[in-house]
C-alpha cells in the first residue's frame, strides 16, 4: 500500500512538474519544477529497486547539470514581452514537435501491448542475478559485456571536455596584468616585501 | 524497532511507519540539541583562541546561550523584503534546513543504529549534499539584492568543485572497503592497521586521501577559510543577508548540521565510526555511540579551531586548490589506490 501511494506520488508530483516547467513564466521557476520532476523521477527509480541510477539521477542531473542551468538562466536579462513575440512565428515548429511525440507516445503504448521484446537469451555474464547488489550487477554488465560500449563513452567524453577546454581557453597576452603567478605570491616572504626603518627624529626616510 | 511497535498487535504497516517516525524523531531532536550545544562550543573555543571568554552569562558557563538565541531569533519580526520572489525567498532556508537533516537517515550511529541501512548510502550522502547548494542560490536569487546574488554564485561554483574532489575521495574509501554501505564500511575498517588499530586514517595510502577529504569538508560546508559565501568583508553576510528571524535560523541550524554530517562523515570513512580507536577487548566495553560521539566532537573542535586560526583565502586560490590542486591530487590517488588494491589480491573472492 505504501509503495502504491509512493508512486501516484511521484508520479503526480513528475507530471505537475513537468507541465509547470513549461507554464510558469518565469525561467527560473522553470528550472526550479524542472529540478522537482527530476528528483521525483529519482524517486520513482527506487520505488522499481534501481536505487543505484536513481542515486546517479540525483548527484548528475540534480546536482550538477541543474545547477548549471540556474547559474546561467538566473543571469540572463529576460525581456517577456520579446519572448511572447516569437510565440506565433515558432507556433508551426512548436505543434510539428508535439505531433511527432505524441505519435511516439501512441508507438510506444501500441508496441507495449503487442508484448515483450524478444532480446535472446542472456549469455552466462550477464545473467540477472537477483543476490547480487544493484550496483554489482551493473557494473558486471558494464565492465564485462558492454566494455567496448563503455570505452567508447569515455573517449567521446574525453573528446568533448578538450574540445570545451580548446574552445575556453585563451593565451595571456605577454605582460598583460592581472594574470597571477600563485607560486610567486606563496612563496613571497615578509623580508621580500617590508624593511624595517628606524627614522631620526623629524627626518623622513629614503626607500 | 518495527517489531517492537508489533508486538502491541498492530499491523505491519502501522507498527513500520510509527517505527519510522519515530526513528526520525530519535535522530533529528537529538541533532537539533546537538547543533545548539556545538553552536555553543565553537564560539567557546573561538573565544579561549582569542583570549576573551566567549558566552558566559547565559545559564551556568554560559551553556543556554544558543537556547537564548534561539528564543530571541524566533520572537522576532519576519522580515520580506518588497523586492523579493516571496515563494522562493520562504523556500529556501527550508530546503537548506530538509537537506542537512535528511542525509542523517544513513549515519550509522552504532553497530546497527541507522534509520535506513541502504546499499547505497555512501551515494545518498552525495546527492543529498549535492541539493544543499539549492538553498543557498536560491536564497541568493530570491533576495534580489546584489551581495547575495554574489554570494549564491560564489556557493554554486565553491561547492561542484569541491564536490568532484570529494567523489573521488569516496571512490578510494569503496574501493578499499568493497562497498557503498556506510556499516560495511565501518566495518572494514575493524582492525585495519596490522589488527592493532581500526581505521582507514592509519593507512598510508589513505591518510592523504583523509586530509584531502578533510579541507574539502571545509570547503563544502563553506567554513572558514573556505567562507567565501558570506566573507562578511566583501558582502556583508552572503545569501543571508535579507534573512531575518526564523528563516535565518533555518539557515543557521542546517549550515551547523552540514558542519556535523560532515565531521561525522570524516569519522566514518576515515576514523572508523563507533569502532574503539585501538583493537583492544577493554574498549569494546564503551558503547560505540560514545566513540562516534567522541571522534565526530574532535573533528569539529579541529573545524572551529582551523576557523579561529588561518585567514581566509581569495576565491581565486580556491578554486585553484579545487581544480588544480585537489582534483588531479585525488585522480592519482584513485589510481595508485585501485592499482595496489588489484596488485594485492584485494578484490579476489
Amino acid at each position: 500500500m505504501i509503495e502504491t501511494l509512493a508512486f501516484y506520488l511521484f508520479a503526480g508530483l513528475v507530471i505537475a512538474g513537468g507541465a509547470m516547467v513549461i507554464m510558469s513564466r518565469n525561467p527560473v521557476h522553470s528550472v526550479l519544477w524542472l529540478i522537482l520532476a527530476f528528483f521525483n523521477a529519482a524517486g520513482l527509480m527506487v520505488l522499481v529497486g534501481a536505487e543505484f541510477i536513481a542515486m546517479l539521477l540525483v548527484i548528475v542531473y540534480v546536482g550538477a547539470v541543474a545547477v548549471l542551468f540556474l547559474f546561467v538562466v538566473m543571469m540572463l536579462d529576460i525581456d517577456f514581452a520579446a519572448m511572447r513575440a516569437g510565440f506565433i512565428k515558432n507556433f508551426p515548429l512548436g505543434i510539428a514537435i508535439a505531433v511527432i511525440l505524441l505519435a511516439e507516445l501512441g508507438l510506444g503504448l501500441g508496441a507495449y501491448g503487442s508484448g515483450g521484446i524478444e532480446l535472446g537469451s542472456p549469455d552466462s555474464a550477464a545473467a540477472f542475478q537477483s543476490d547480487v547488489s544493484n550496483i554489482e550487477a551493473i557494473g558486471a554488465l558494464l565492465y564485462g559485456r558492454y566494455i567496448i560500449l563503455f570505452e567508447i563513452a569515455g573517449i567521446i567524453l574525453l573528446v568533448a571536455m578538450i574540445g570545451a577546454i580548446v574552445l575556453t581557453h585563451r593565451e595571456p597576452k605577454p605582460g598583460a596584468r592581472g594574470r597571477q603567478d600563485i607560486g610567486k605570491q606563496i612563496s613571497r616572504r615578509p623580508e621580500d616585501a617590508t624593511v624595517m626603518k628606524n627614522p631620526e627624529y623629524g627626518e623622513g626616510i629614503e626607500l | 524497532m518495527t517489531e517492537f511497535f508489533q508486538s502491541f498487535g498492530m499491523s505491519y504497516e502501522w507498527a513500520w511507519g510509527i517505527a519510522t517516525i519515530a526513528g526520525i524523531l530519535l535522530i533529528a531532536l537529538p541533532l537539533m540539541l546537538a547543533v545548539a550545544m556545538v553552536i555553543y562550543v565553537d564560539r567557546k573555543v573561538l573565544g579561549a583562541i582569542m583570549l576573551r571568554r566567549g558566552p558566559n552569562v547565559v545559564g551556568p558557563f554560559g551553556l543556554l546561550q544558543s537556547f537564548a538565541d534561539g528564543l530571541k531569533v524566533f520572537l522576532q519580526e519576519t522580515i520580506i523584503p518588497s523586492a523579493a520572489n516571496k515563494g522562493i525567498f520562504l523556500l529556501a532556508p527550508i530546503i537548506t534546513f530538509t537537506v542537512a537533516l535528511a542525509a542523517w537517515a544513513v549515519i550509522p550511529f552504532a553497530d546497527g543504529v541507522v534509520l535506513a541501512d541502504i546499499n547505497v548510502g555512501l551515494l545518498y550522502i552525495l546527492a543529498i549534499s549535492s541539493l544543499g547548494v539549492y538553498g543557498v542560490v536560491m536564497s541568493g536569487w530570491a533576495s534580489n539584492s546584489k551581495y547575495p546574488f554574489f554570494s549564491a554564485m560564489r556557493a554554486a561554483a565553491q561547492m561542484i568543485s569541491y564536490e568532484v574532489s570529494i567523489g573521488f575521495i569516496l571512490v578510494c574509501v569503496v574501493l578499499w572497503s568493497k562497498s557503498f554501505n556506510m556499516t560495511e564500511i565501518v566495518l572494514a575498517q575493524k582492525g585495519h592497521g596490522l589488527g592493532i588499530v581500526n581505521g582507514f586514517f592509519f593507512n598510508p595510502l589513505l591518510f592523504p586521501i583523509f586530509v584531502v577529504f578533510f579541507i574539502c569538508a571545509l570547503a563544502e560546508t563553506a567554513r572558514a577559510p573556505f567562507d567565501l559565501t558570506e566573507a562578511e568583508s566583501e558582502l556583508v553576510a552572503g545569501y543571508q543577508t535579507e534573512y531575518s528571524s526564523m528563516s535565518f535560523a533555518l539557515f543557521w541550524l542546517g549550515e551547523y548540521a552540514n558542519i556535523l554530517l560532515m565531521c561525522s562523515l570524516c569519522t566514518i570513512l576515515f576514523v572508523g565510526g563507533w569502532l574503539p580507536p585501538i583493537e583492544w577487548a577493554p574498549l569494546y566495553y564503551v558503547p560505540g555511540f560514545i566513540w562516534f560521539l567522541l571522534k565526530t566532537f574532535g573533528f569539529f573542535l579541529a573545524f572551529s579551531w582551523i576557523w579561529a586560526t588561518v585567514p581566509r583565502y581569495r576565491y581565486d586560490q580556491l578554486m585553484r586548490l579545487g581544480w588544480k590542486v585537489f582534483l588531479p591530487m585525488s585522480l592519482i590517488f584513485v589510481a595508485i589506490i585501485s592499482g595496489y588494491l588489484m596488485a594485492t589480491g584485494h578484490f579476489v573472492k
